[in-house]
């Protein structure tokens, strides 16, 4: 296999067989140089951000939503090419056919989409509605017609919550660089040869994926058919840095008009594209002017990618976010770096477009990246806080080097991994459940099975711990098989079938579930152990209420005596996770990660014997408990680096804020390497040459 | 070999290079009026903590303090010497940097006891932060109640002793803000061979609060925190200082 376009490219497997990792190894070339090559956004693309931000404005005034189809329903090739100013747009495509404009897509559940519209102040068209209601089943009809009493129990009592049930699911990343790099006729060959190939006798798992495989197929061509209506023919491989992008783009655009998921990320596309750039350069096709205007217009659309969403969505996400989100840098096995001048380019869009949470830009940082990018993240990030940092020293381990993030933390390789979303499973108010014997602290009914409540007035350790790993193992039982249902449905109904066409026809697939509460938990443990727990019943004698008596150890101090709980409850809860059949044998893994969502929970959560409130938001993701880290960040830091990555594959995040000022010294005020630099008259005399790091602190302490 | 802390910081990044493991030793002889610590004052009490424990501690997470090390702050650490020693002798065997921010207040050249074991200490400091208060002994001790002889002669004593050197310096409207002081200051320590780094503080207001809980009136009563623009300022007439004398 060869194409013209591939010119100047060092060949490898990837001619052979789909295998963009391949490509890269070949052909990316490690930039170690600074960023003073970067040029500043041009006057067609200042024009187009102004428009922009006219819109947004508009949009803000008009409540939030400027534009919503409450007819059309939204596919690949549903809507004709809407543009901002086609003649200034270097790259093209929107969701709808214009700009602003909210897509209708009711495949994961009418009642959501219906719900969408209406409050945002619209009204879904009737006879879609109709539609939807009698003729075809939505993913959200499947799951409620398979959920068991038990699961709808669960669900509405807040011990499972955020399930993809009514929404989609998201967390698959398409491997969209594959349509740049071997263009739509070439893969759908390769679909073709899959569905070939498959086996013959047709038990169920086997004609599930041959007919995945047709609409994988249909995908393909129907996106093809979308980027003609652009006026581009994407059937043969991308000859340029420009169509390397805008072919990318339309893959990524054809996944986000047909699924609205929970998160629709990007994946890594920045060396890919460099290798591009670089061959551009080296022909003098394009300048770097050219380039940067490229990347500048390409992340505009990606800021623009939009969702019909509830305000209960919202709320339970802090916003609206797309998790539109982007993978940079990182190291190869072969110990090359990964930084390219594309990379520097992706983030330099942060200062010619200004600071946006998406697309959300993540750095997978190592101790190899060189030091001139360590300095101009910290940079950036110091002007503009908005790069996302994510440790690929410890995911390359488990994940290789062409893996991308999907959502905020969940590594997956391209193309080759995907993964089940699983929303969470409150473990704090699985502990009150064991403390009062199934029975909801909040609503008094009884939600898990009526085993033994504890009756004593204080709590003793060995007799709470026995019993919360009960209620563990029968939390995790009904979570994994809710989630069961959920995937199952979610593939019948909603299939992704454009994202998946731009995976491997053998996918590995990771179940992931999660935990909300783990600090509470392991706080509240604490309390019982090294201190005394009173506990307060109501009327009914269900403990609504805890007194502690005397001080406990908190987790976020690196105190091994409480951290050692938190590390064994996440490590138990994925042992009662991994007992259960999974769906499509899926891996089981978890997640400790409510970035936002931890605020729901705890207002669905009663008070709990660490001494926190009922009502009271749990602390975010694995973070300590807000106020009870008392002995600064590093302690902090180090309790949450104590829990085991191993069983909590799918991530651990750990919210940290601090003033600017506790982050080191300002340059303004601070004058080292006072011996060699007296020359300057201005005060600002600075060159960080005796203490290494020390004027850029933030730099420095990377490492 | 037991030292009193008033507490501890696992991550300081103000007091010295790098991220530090910050201790703030128990005690002072000096009352400063704008001393954002008043309750490190008091040379009684404080929590005792030994070697062995803040040795243990730093190195499990020795991974943070990479480019950092031990700061023993305060209250004035140089009251509590023979902690230090310890302290110290343990961190050069580990090869960790060591660092005292000080006021300088306890020198005393004629007391040939503390100044043997100081200068055993300095041998295992790798940094001293210096926090010259005021150039004008008069005005030092309108400030501190203590003149500024002992701090400018251990100035000199860590110039002999070839010891590096952080001069701090803290700007309060009204009170060190004064041009023609910020040059001595600068023409005095341009002197000193071992200056490394100059670091001027704006006056902040965060341990006011400190003062209500202690139950002790604020000497700085109203006063606000001083803009940086104004620091900058200040450091220019201390960096002119030091060209002065610097050829």
């Amino acid at each position: 296999m060869d194409f013209e376009n591939w010119k100047g490219f060092e060949g490898g497997t990837w001619k052979k067989e789909i295998n963009v990792r391949s490509f890269i190894k070949h052909n990316f070339i490690p930039y170690d140089g600074d960023e003073s090559f970067l040029t500043p956004p041009t006057q067609d693309t200042l024009d187009l951000w102004d428009q922009v931000l006219e819109l947004s404005q508009k949009e803000r005034e008009a409540g939030g939503v400027l534009d919503m189809d409450t007819k059309v329903i939204s596919t690949i090739t549903s809507h004709a090419p809407g543009y901002l100013n086609k003649d200034k747009e270097k790259i093209v495509g929107f969701q709808t056919d214009k700009p602003f404009k909210r897509a209708l897509m009711p495949y994961g559940g009418i009642r959501m989409a219906e719900k969408a519209c209406k409050d945002n102040g619209y009204e879904l068209d009737p006879e879609v509605k109709d539609f939807f209601s009698i003729h075809r089943k939505t993913h959200n009809a499947g799951v409620f017609d398979a959920y068991t009493p038990e699961m709808r129990a669960c669900r509405s009592s807040h011990i499972i919550t955020g399930l993809p049930d009514a929404y989609g699911r998201g967390r698959i990343i398409g491997d969209y660089r594959r349509v740049a790099l071997y263009g739509i006729d070439r893969l759908i060959e390769d679909k073709l040869e899959q569905k070939e190939t498959t086996r013959s006798a047709m038990y169920s798992q086997v004609i599930q994926e041959r007919e995945e495989l047709s609409e994988q197929i249909r995908a393909l061509e129907d996106l093809k058919k979308m980027a003609l209506s652009y006026g581009f023919d994407i059937s043969k491989p991308a000859k340029d840095t420009k169509e390397a992008i805008q072919w990318l783009y339309f893959a990524y655009l054809g996944a986000v008009k047909e699924q609205n998921g929970a998160a629709m990320s990007l994946g890594r596309t920045s060396t890919f594209l460099d290798i591009y750039s670089e061959r551009d350069l080296k022909n003098g096709t394009y300048t770097e002017s050219e380039l940067q205007e490229m990347i500048d217009q390409f992340i505009m659309k990606l800021r623009l990618i939009k969702f019909a969403r509830t305000p209960e969505y919202n709320a339970l996400f802090s916003g609206d976010p797309q998790w539109v989100t982007e993978s940079i840098a990182g190291v190869a096995i072969d110990g090359r770096h990964m930084v390219t001048k594309m990379s520097y380019r992706y983030l330099h869009t942060l200062e010619n477009l200004g600071a946006a949470p998406e697309p959300n830009l993540t750095v997978l940082w190592s101790t190899r990246l060189p030091d001139n990018f360590k300095r101009f993240c910290a940079r950036i990030s110091i002007e503009t806080s908005s790069v996302q940092y994510e440790n690929d020293d410890l995911m390359r381990f488990t994940h290789g080097d062409d893996y991308a993030i999907a959502c905020c933390v969940s590594s997956m390789r391209l193309g080759k991994e995907m993964q089940f979303f699983g929303a969470r499973a409150n473990l704090a108010k699985c502990l009150l459940y064991a403390i009062n014997g199934g029975v909801d602290e909040i609503t008094g009914k009884q939600i898990a099975p009526e085993y033994r409540p504890i009756t004593s007035e204080y709590l003793d350790y060995d007799e709470v711990m026995a019993k919360y790993d009960a209620m563990m193992e029968w939390l995790a039982e009904v979570y994994v098989n809710t989630l069961n249902i959920i995937h199952y449905m979610h593939d019948k109904y909603s299939y992704e079938k454009l994202q998946m066409a731009l995976h491997d026809k053998k996918v590995t697939r990771w179940f992931a579930t999660g935990i909300a509460g783990l600090s509470v938990v392991a706080d509240s443990l604490s309390a019982i152990k090294y201190a005394k727990v009173k506990t307060i019943r109501n009327e009914k004698g269900i403990v609504v209420d805890y007194e502690v008596e005397g001080d406990f150890p908190k987790y976020g101090n690196d105190d091994d005596r409480v951290d050692k709980l938190a590390y064994d409850i996440v490590h138990r809860f994925m042992t009662h996770i991994k007992k259960n059949h999974t769906y499509r044998g899926s891996i089981p893994t978890t997640s400790i990660l409510t970035i936002t969502s931890n605020v729901v929970y705890g207002n669905n959560t009663g008070a709990t014997p660490d001494g926190r409130k009922k009502g009271e938001a749990f602390a975010p993701g694995a973070n300590p408990m807000h106020r009870r880290d008392s002995h600064g960040a590093v302690a902090s830091l180090a309790s949450v680096a104590k829990l085991p990555f191993v069983d909590a594959q799918d991530g651990i995040s750990n919210t940290f804020s601090i003033i600017p000022g506790a982050l080191g010294k300002d340059d303004q005020i601070f004058a080292g390497d006072i011996e060699v630099d007296l020359d300057c008259g201005d005060g600002a005399c600075c060159s960080p040459t005796l203490f290494e790091g020390l004027d850029d602190p933030k730099a420095g302490n990377l490492n | 070999m037991t030292g009193y802390i008033h507490s501890k910081e696992s991550f300081g990044t103000v007091d010295g290079p790098g991220i530090r493991y910050v201790l703030f030793m128990q005690g002072c002889p000096l009352r400063c009026i704008y001393c954002h610590n008043p309750d490190t004052w008091q040379i009684d009490g404080g929590t005792p903590v030994t070697v062995d424990e803040v040795i243990t501690e730093f190195n499990k997470n020795r991974a943070f303090y990479k480019n950092g090390g031990i700061t023993v702050t305060g209250g004035e650490p140089l009251l509590q010497t023979d902690f230090l020693i310890e302290l110290f002798k343990r961190a050069r065997e580990e090869s960790i940097h060591t660092c005292i921010d000080t006021s300088g207040i306890v020198f005393n050249s004629d007391n040939e006891e503390f100044t043997r074991k100081l200068d055993t200490l300095l041998d295992y400091t790798d940094l001293v932060l210096l926090d010259i208060k005021h150039i004008n002994g008069v005005k030092h001790k309108e400030i501190t109640g203590a003149e500024n002889n002992n701090v400018l002669s251990f100035a000199k004593h860590l110039e002999e002793k070839k010891v590096p050197l952080w001069v701090r310096h803290i700007i309060i409207e009204g009170y060190t803000d004064k041009p023609e002081d910020l040059i001595a200051l600068g023409e005095f320590i341009g002197r000193l061979k071992n200056l490394k780094a100059l670091d001027v503080l704006p006056y902040h207001t965060m341990g006011v609060s400190k003062y209500k809980e202690l139950g002790i009136a604020y000497p700085l009563e109203g006063m606000e925190a001083l803009p940086v623009g104004k620091a900058v300022e200040a450091k220019k007439h201390i960096l002119q200082g030091i060209k002065n004398v610097v050829g």
